[in-house]
């Protein structure tokens, strides 16, 4: 009876932990079949979480969004030029700059400059003084003399990564706040690789006004306006640093351009908060704002200098409105107003709260399900699932009598360890991960095939019951370990490279692989030992009932 | 212990009594395995795939009827007058659901959410929107780049563990049932022009995954008997380790196959074509595991002289 002792013996504290381990999936698994408000009356030592549902099941709006990395490097490459050049004209060198594909060409007038500007570009590349571009990395700038008279300025691949990085991660904050202002419940914003951002809000069908929300970049600008022609009836050509702006009422106004200085005085980054509310006298909806420390500095030095001059408030390149300065505001606040009713009101001060988006953000996929699909894939998954697995329970016990109960038993006992893992680890379960599910408690009865067609063969060569059962065990186990194993290959390399729904099937893939060959190597194994028990107690001939 | 009643099982396939030349007939029907492949290449090469959404770019729609059966012709008219190319309208799944098909615009990915924008609002109130993806061509390029790589990698990664486990000729055995699985079954969506998308490729990968499981399940009866039996002939011997495992193969294909045949039937039209991809590849992996190893194993000429078994 050595043999009994290896595979078909279980000590009584194994048995205790195999029925802990099912009572704890259990409870684990039992939130899922009921609705969530019955949940919350339960016992606080329940746990009470459910299976997260994808956005195919659920309903809700899938966007995808590229950043444009071209766009950021030419943006960069801008700011460079434009710092290298106000370096050299502060210390007086003469030069002509030029912007290439990768960097910025430098032509020095005067040979004699060139040590001088040499150490003066180097110096831009100290984090500390160029302040425009990053603040992290050590080294951004390649300077390279490449003549007497000639300097190429490089912008580091690193740090147009980290450039890139900072942005996206920016722009993630961005949108978390604009889409938590939409109302809806969960949303799931996250980085996917080095340039995209993942939006997933559940229940929203309406992705254009989700789009709109997120991508609008609510530019706000204060500018100066020219001196003696600051309003005009027809559109003017650029003179010098002014230039026409459109008024932002499309009405048949008389006023409908602006003549502005085209750099601003001020711009919406400097704001500290903006909230919407209502002007005390004539009770209209307005934009409240204040400025930070440096915008309130800015803000009281121009409105002392132009004090009875108008300056305009630009939204997006069209003028809010001009008022006249009556007097200097020094506090850092204001007020906009420009016919908003208290909605559009509230969506800008929205927006001007959680600044503009960094750079261009192009959605590149957009997938939504409205919530009608969703609870009809729900339905279908659950009548697939039951007939599918009824029919499986019918034929195992057909064909393999009371063993076929055992592992009817462990295919039970499997689904539930799958739903209780997914549900404490917290996998999302999408349209194709119900269908894994089924697939794979139909697949997972193959360790169980495995197992008693092994049982069979040693019985039809003559063994002994128990001799038989014990090497079925045995030797079916490599086999299972490895089938399973190439399953389970296939699963992480889908879940590595897929997306969405089909990450849903490579979970509950993989996780049935391991529960699987639990259940039918101990799960099973225990009940055919502890059936072997009693028939031995009764003393009788043991026949195997397959 | 006692509740539990004795119930005796009956098999469905009884292993002891059968004795299928299997080594024979697959040498028949390997012209069959032959052609077939051939075949599915040629459409491949000639008809190539109907890839869905996600591979080809530009929208679906699916929308549903609020009143009793929808007009399509109509609808077809309206919609088609918006000039965004070519528009595929047809039923999906029931009557009053259907399914447009966009192809993709022009003029980058700002122009494929115009076009599903100019569609929804056309479509008006009479219909109920259920689901609606775009796809831009950067993200569709890059995803027939990584579905391609998942199943390479797959077949791979594959062809290593079999290796790693057993001797060469069982893998270069797995590695031609297992493409030999994928090209049919790619071959039967392009002959039929089934929508191939992401889900296919899924539906590929577990195929992968499960035909290897059956092709490693024969190769370890083979190897054993390889170490059991080293005086009967390896063809006969071949046959014996197929018989041997026709029982599991069978009813493991079968209960499978059921689970399938249930997601086929009732669960609901968005997975119909995976669910259809994996019962195909669950048949035609069950195949290839009777009939494409055994002869190819012999043709091979795996070893014979295995250390003794250590056999009880």
């Amino acid at each position: 009876m050595k043999e009994t002792k290896v595979m078909l013996f279980f000590s009584r504290w194994k048995i205790i932990t195999i029925l802990s381990i099912c009572f704890v999936a259990f409870c684990y698994a039992l939130p899922n079949i009921f609705p969530a408000e019955a949940i919350k009356s339960w016992p606080t030592w329940l746990p009470k979480k459910q299976i997260p549902l994808g956005l195919d099941l659920r309903g809700g709006a899938h966007l995808l969004y590229t950043l444009d990395a071209n766009k950021l490097r030419a943006s960069m490459l801008r700011n460079l030029r434009r710092d290298v050049r106000k370096t050299l004209i502060s210390a007086k060198i003469k030069h002509i700059a030029g912007r290439g594909e990768n960097g910025i060409r430098v032509r020095i007038s005067n040979k004699e400059d060139m040590l001088n500007a040499l150490e003066k570009i180097r110096q831009l590349s100290q984090p500390s003084l160029s302040g425009v571009l990053l603040n992290n990395s050590k080294e951004e700038l390649t300077v390279t003399q490449v003549s007497d008279k000639i300097i190429h300025v490089f912008i580091n691949e690193a740090s147009v990564r980290n450039s890139l990085a900072e942005t996206i991660n920016g722009a993630i904050e961005i949108i978390r706040r604009r889409v938590n202002s939409f109302g809806t419940a969960e949303p799931n914003i996250m980085r996917q690789g080095t340039d995209r951002i993942l939006v997933q809000v559940p229940g929203v069908e309406d992705t254009s006004s989700l789009k709109d929300l997120i991508g609008k970049t609510a530019k706000l600008t204060f500018h100066e306006v020219h001196p003696t022609n600051g309003i005009l009836s027809t559109f003017q050509p650029a003179r010098g640093e002014y230039r026409s702006y459109p008024s932002a009422e499309n009405s048949s106004n008389f006023y409908n351009f602006y003549f502005l200085k085209e750099i601003p005085v001020l711009r919406g980054d400097l704001l500290k908060n903006a909230l919407q509310g209502y002007d005390q006298f004539t009770n209209e909806p307005v934009i409240s704002f204040t400025f930070n420390q440096e915008g309130a500095r800015i803000f009281a030095k121009f409105t002392t200098q132009n004090i009875n001059r108008p300056f305009a408030i630009v939204l997006d390149g069209k003028v809010l409105s001009a008022p006249v300065i009556r007097e200097p505001i020094l506090g850092g606040s204001g007020q906009i107003s420009g016919g908003f009713s208290s909605k559009t009101a509230n969506e800008l001060a929205i927006q001007l709260r959680s600044g503009s988006l960094p750079a261009d953000l192009t959605v590149v996929e957009e997938r939504t399900v409205g919530p009608s699909l969703g609870s009809d894939s729900i339905k279908s998954g659950l009548i697939a699932g039951t007939v599918g697995i009824a029919a499986v329970i019918l034929i195992t016990i057909l064909v393999y009598g009371t063993f076929g109960i055992f592992a009817v038993l462990g295919l039970i006992l499997n689904g539930i360890f799958i739903v209780a893992l997914m549900t404490k680890i917290g996998f999302v379960l999408t349209l194709p991960g119900i269908a894994g599910l089924i697939l794979t408690i139909g697949m997972a009865v193959d360790a169980n095939v495995l197992i008693y067609e092994r049982i069979k063969e040693e019985l039809a060569c003559g063994k002994k019951a128990i001799v038989a059962i014990d090497l079925g065990f045995k030797r079916a186990i490599v086999t299972i370990f490895d089938s399973q194993l190439t399953t389970l290959v296939a699963a992480i390399i889908m879940f590595w490279l897929g997306s969405g729904p089909i990450r849903g099937f490579a979970i509950t893939l993989s996780i049935g692989i391991f529960t699987s060959i639990f259940t039918s190597m101990v799960i099973v194994r225990a009940l055919v030992s502890l059936w072997f028990q009693t028939k031995r107690k009764k003393g009788r001939d043991i026949i195997v009932p397959i | 212990m006692s509740l539990i009643p004795h119930i005796k099982g009956r098999s469905l396939f009884q292993p002891s009594k059968n004795n299928i030349d299997f080594v024979t007939l697959s040498n028949y029907l390997l012209t069959s395995s032959i052609a077939t492949v051939l075949l599915s290449l040629v459409f491949l090469a000639v008809q190539g795939l109907n890839y869905g959404v996600d591979f080809r770019g530009g929208s679906i729609i699916e929308i549903r009827s609020k009143n009793g059966p929808p007009n399509i012709e109509s609808l077809r008219e309206t919609v088609g007058s918006l000039g965004l190319g070519d528009i595929q309208i047809q039923t999906f799944g029931t009557d009053s659901d259907l399914l447009i098909r966009v192809e993709q615009q022009k003029g980058g990915e700002k122009a494929q959410q115009y076009a599903l924008e100019r569609i929804l609002s056309t479509i008006g109130e009479n219909y109920e929107k259920r689901r609606a993806e775009t796809v831009g061509p950067t993200v569709s390029e890059e995803l027939r780049t990584t579905g391609l790589i998942a199943v390479l990698c797959s077949v791979l990664a594959i062809i290593c563990y079999v290796w790693f486990r057993f001797e060469w000729q069982f893998a270069v055995g797995a590695v031609v049932a297992l493409v030999h699985d994928i090209i049919i079954t790619i071959g039967v969506f392009s002959i039929f022009q089934l929508e191939f998308d992401l889900s296919t490729v899924a539906a590929l990968m577990t195929i992968l995954g499960y035909s290897v499981n059956d092709t490693v399940v024969v190769s370890d009866r083979i190897r054993e008997n390889l170490k059991k039996y080293k005086k009967i002939s390896l063809s006969s011997l071949v046959n014996r380790s197929i018989n041997e495992t026709l029982a599991r193969t069978l009813m493991t294909s079968l209960t499978t196959l059921i689970v399938l045949l249930a997601i086929y039937i009732f669960g609901g039209q968005v997975i119909r074509n995976f669910t259809f991809a994996m019962m195909f590849g669950v048949i035609i992996g069950t195949y290839s595991s009777i009939f494409i190893l055994g002869p190819l194993l012999m043709k091979l000429d795996v070893k014979r002289d295995w250390p003794n078994a250590s056999n009880s």
